[in-house]
């Protein structure tokens, strides 16, 4: 019925997709619903990233940076210019490809660790200028007004499933964009430069272009990521949206997933999200910092056993049935 | 004038320091080419052990520094057995993020057990003594660390210039292979590396304790710098890293002092983006 495994997969996505909008109205409750908007706004993050270091090999540590941008883009529109965030996130998301365009260009050349700690430069570098940059708020960050519930505002105070919805109806976007480039001829040119750049160039793959719209699509998705940030919190600060802790966690989650996977950075999400959010709410009474303990022991345990995430798990058991069964894997 | 002179001892004060919290991650990504990302947590680590020594058993921070070093040398040896070695080679940024991993582990430990509080010991022998030099005041603790750090890294020069040691840690950052077909245990090489590089933040930490408060998060600008350091001077360079933290600390103190003090580690950045983009593989890398 279906071509390949590939397209078997997509169906998959799409009945899932199908559903989830359902998931709020059968299990109710706050919590669950803010833990659902969060797996699928992480999810969304971390396949943003996965585009430029998963399929095309160049792991950024920078990406909060577009993130932050995205954030600010709807916070300052709705706080400084009494607008919509309907302006502010396509600007946003304008000016964070831009930003990513400009920063890319000149670290491109540089390999391996000293390309992760160029971006680990950039992102402190924008963290301070936010943090003294008084019309965008400095450090203490711009606090959004009350504004009447609606898709109007994309603000609702008494129940999550507006903010749901909005993040599932961005968990389907960036996840169709990048289904989109994995069966286009811009996937097959990305794949190419991360498994060897001299060879896709020799075949007559530009990879600077490459590696540049696969920068800028990467970080306009992610800007929109922080817009919706932005929106959900009803505050920025220059700590909480550009940090090397939030650029962690597009890293982590993808990893965690199974980097360069289609799946990867939903899996990824649907295990780390649920339980930060939990251990967060339950582990609290043996004092601060638990949760966060928990975590780091867990990429510790994953990068030591299985560095390829949950996705190298699914492969290595199915390749097993494969290989007992019919031989073709 | 005495701005001037002021500014500078305290870059040059400050740039020592990085040198030898730096020195460490040079050893580990020269030797190894791996990303220690919870080096700033060991400085943080060998820090509060010495507070609590000082604390605790009234010892002053300029002896317990060797117990610093001792502790961080086993932490970096127990790093390498128990996470560097099982994830090298397995995933291009495995042990960088399994590093990362064992950063957050420490750091809300120390959060959990020690509280975010910041910590200073008082009434340490060097505790607030300074003199004057050429007009500028000189904090005689700053001066102790910054003599202690050159100490060190001359000591480590040696070590890897001038003995068995050291040329065989040399041969194994040249070839590991080869190395290996000529005798020499390069598993136990790593250990040693790994132990070393632990212990010279571990005295960086001990010392630090007379007049830096810790915390928690104390650990995170230290690693940053660390690898700015690390990459700016070059691929597993000594003396690069010390010119490199040099730079950075006269850097950070000039435009703090001309500039604004909330710019300084913009400037600092920016600078090692800028070198950087000249010479992709740093100062003295090859």
């Amino acid at each position: 019925m279906f071509k390949n495994k590939a397209d078997k997969l997509w169906y998959g996505f799409i009945a899932v997709a199908f559903i989830l909008p359902f998931v709020p109205g059968v299990i109710g409750g706050s919590f669950f619903g803010h833990v659902a908007t969060m797996i699928l706004l992480y999810a969304a993050m971390a396949q943003s990233w996965n585009i430029i270091s998963g399929y095309c090999g160049q792991t950024s540590f920078g990406h909060s940076v577009f993130f932050g941008i995205g954030a600010y883009g709807a916070a300052l529109a709705v706080v400084n210019f009494n607008s919509l965030p309907w302006y502010g996130a396509p600007l946003g998301m304008l000016a964070a490809a831009a930003v990513s365009v400009v920063i890319s260009y000149p670290c491109f050349k540089l390999k391996g660790h000293y390309f992760a700690i160029a971006t680990f430069a950039i992102v402190e570098i924008f963290n301070r200028l936010f943090m003294i940059w008084d019309t965008i708020g400095g450090a203490l960050g711009l606090d959004y007004p009350i504004l009447p519930d609606g898709w109007k505002n994309f603000s609702w105070s008494d129940t999550k499933n507006g903010y749901y919805l909005g993040a599932l109806a961005i968990f389907i976007l960036v996840f169709s964009v990048v289904r989109w480039i994995e069966r286009h001829r811009m996937g097959y040119y990305l794949r190419a430069v991360r498994e060897g750049q001299e060879t896709a160039e020799s075949l007559g793959v530009n990879s600077a272009v490459v590696k540049l719209s696969a920068m800028a699509l990467s970080a306009s998705l992610a800007a929109l990521c922080g817009a919706f940030f932005a929106q959900y919190n009803y505050r920025v600060d220059p700590p909480m949206v550009m940090s090397l802790d939030m650029s962690m966690k597009f890293v982590l989650i993808t990893i965690l997933g199974g980097i360069g996977t289609f799946w990867g950075p939903f899996l990824g999400a649907l295990v780390l999200i649920p339980l930060q959010e939990y251990t967060r709410a339950y582990l609290s009474h043996l004092g601060a910092g638990v949760d966060l303990m928990i975590f780091g022991l867990i990429i510790i345990i994953v990068m030591i056993k299985q560095p390829l995430g949950i996705m190298g798990l699914i492969r290595y058991f199915t390749k097993r049935k494969v290989a007992k069964g019919e031989g073709d894997a | 004038m005495s701005n001037f002179v002021q500014v500078l001892i305290d870059g040059i004060l400050s740039g020592l320091l990085y040198a030898l919290v730096s020195a460490g991650l040079s050893m580990m990504w020269g030797v190894m080419d791996v990303i220690n990302f919870a080096h700033g947590e060991f400085l943080m680590v060998a820090m509060y052990l010495c507070y609590w020594i000082g604390e605790i058993l009234g010892i002053d921070p300029l002896f317990s520094w060797i117990a610093g070093g001792i502790f961080l040398f086993i932490i970096g040896a127990l790093t390498y057995k128990l996470i560097i070695k099982n994830s090298l080679g397995k995933a291009a940024m495995a042990p960088l993020l399994a590093t990362f991993g064992l950063s957050m582990l420490l750091k809300n430990f120390c959060m959990n057990r020690f509280t975010p509080n910041f910590r200073l010991l008082s009434g340490t022998i060097m505790e607030g003594k300074t003199f004057e030099f050429a007009g500028a005041i000189v904090s005689v603790p700053q001066l102790v660390t910054a003599i202690f750090s050159l100490a060190v890294l001359l000591s480590v020069y040696w070590l890897i210039k001038k003995t068995r040691v050291g040329w065989a840690i040399q041969a194994t950052a040249m070839d590991k292979e080869a190395a290996e077909l000529m005798g020499i245990d390069t598993e136990n090489i790593y250990l040693l590396v790994f132990g070393i590089g632990g212990a010279c933040v571990g005295v960086a930490g001990g010392l630090m304790t007379t007049y830096l408060a810790v915390h928690p998060e104390v650990g995170g600008l230290f690693s940053l710098i660390a690898f700015v350091v690390v990459a700016l001077g070059g691929f597993g360079s000594i003396p690069g890293a010390l010119f490199a933290a040099l730079l950075i600390g006269l850097v950070e103190s000039f435009a703090g002092f001309y500039i604004a003090a909330v710019v300084k580690y913009v400037a600092v950045f920016a600078i090692y983006l800028v070198v950087i983009l000249i010479r992709p593989k740093g100062l003295f890398g090859w």
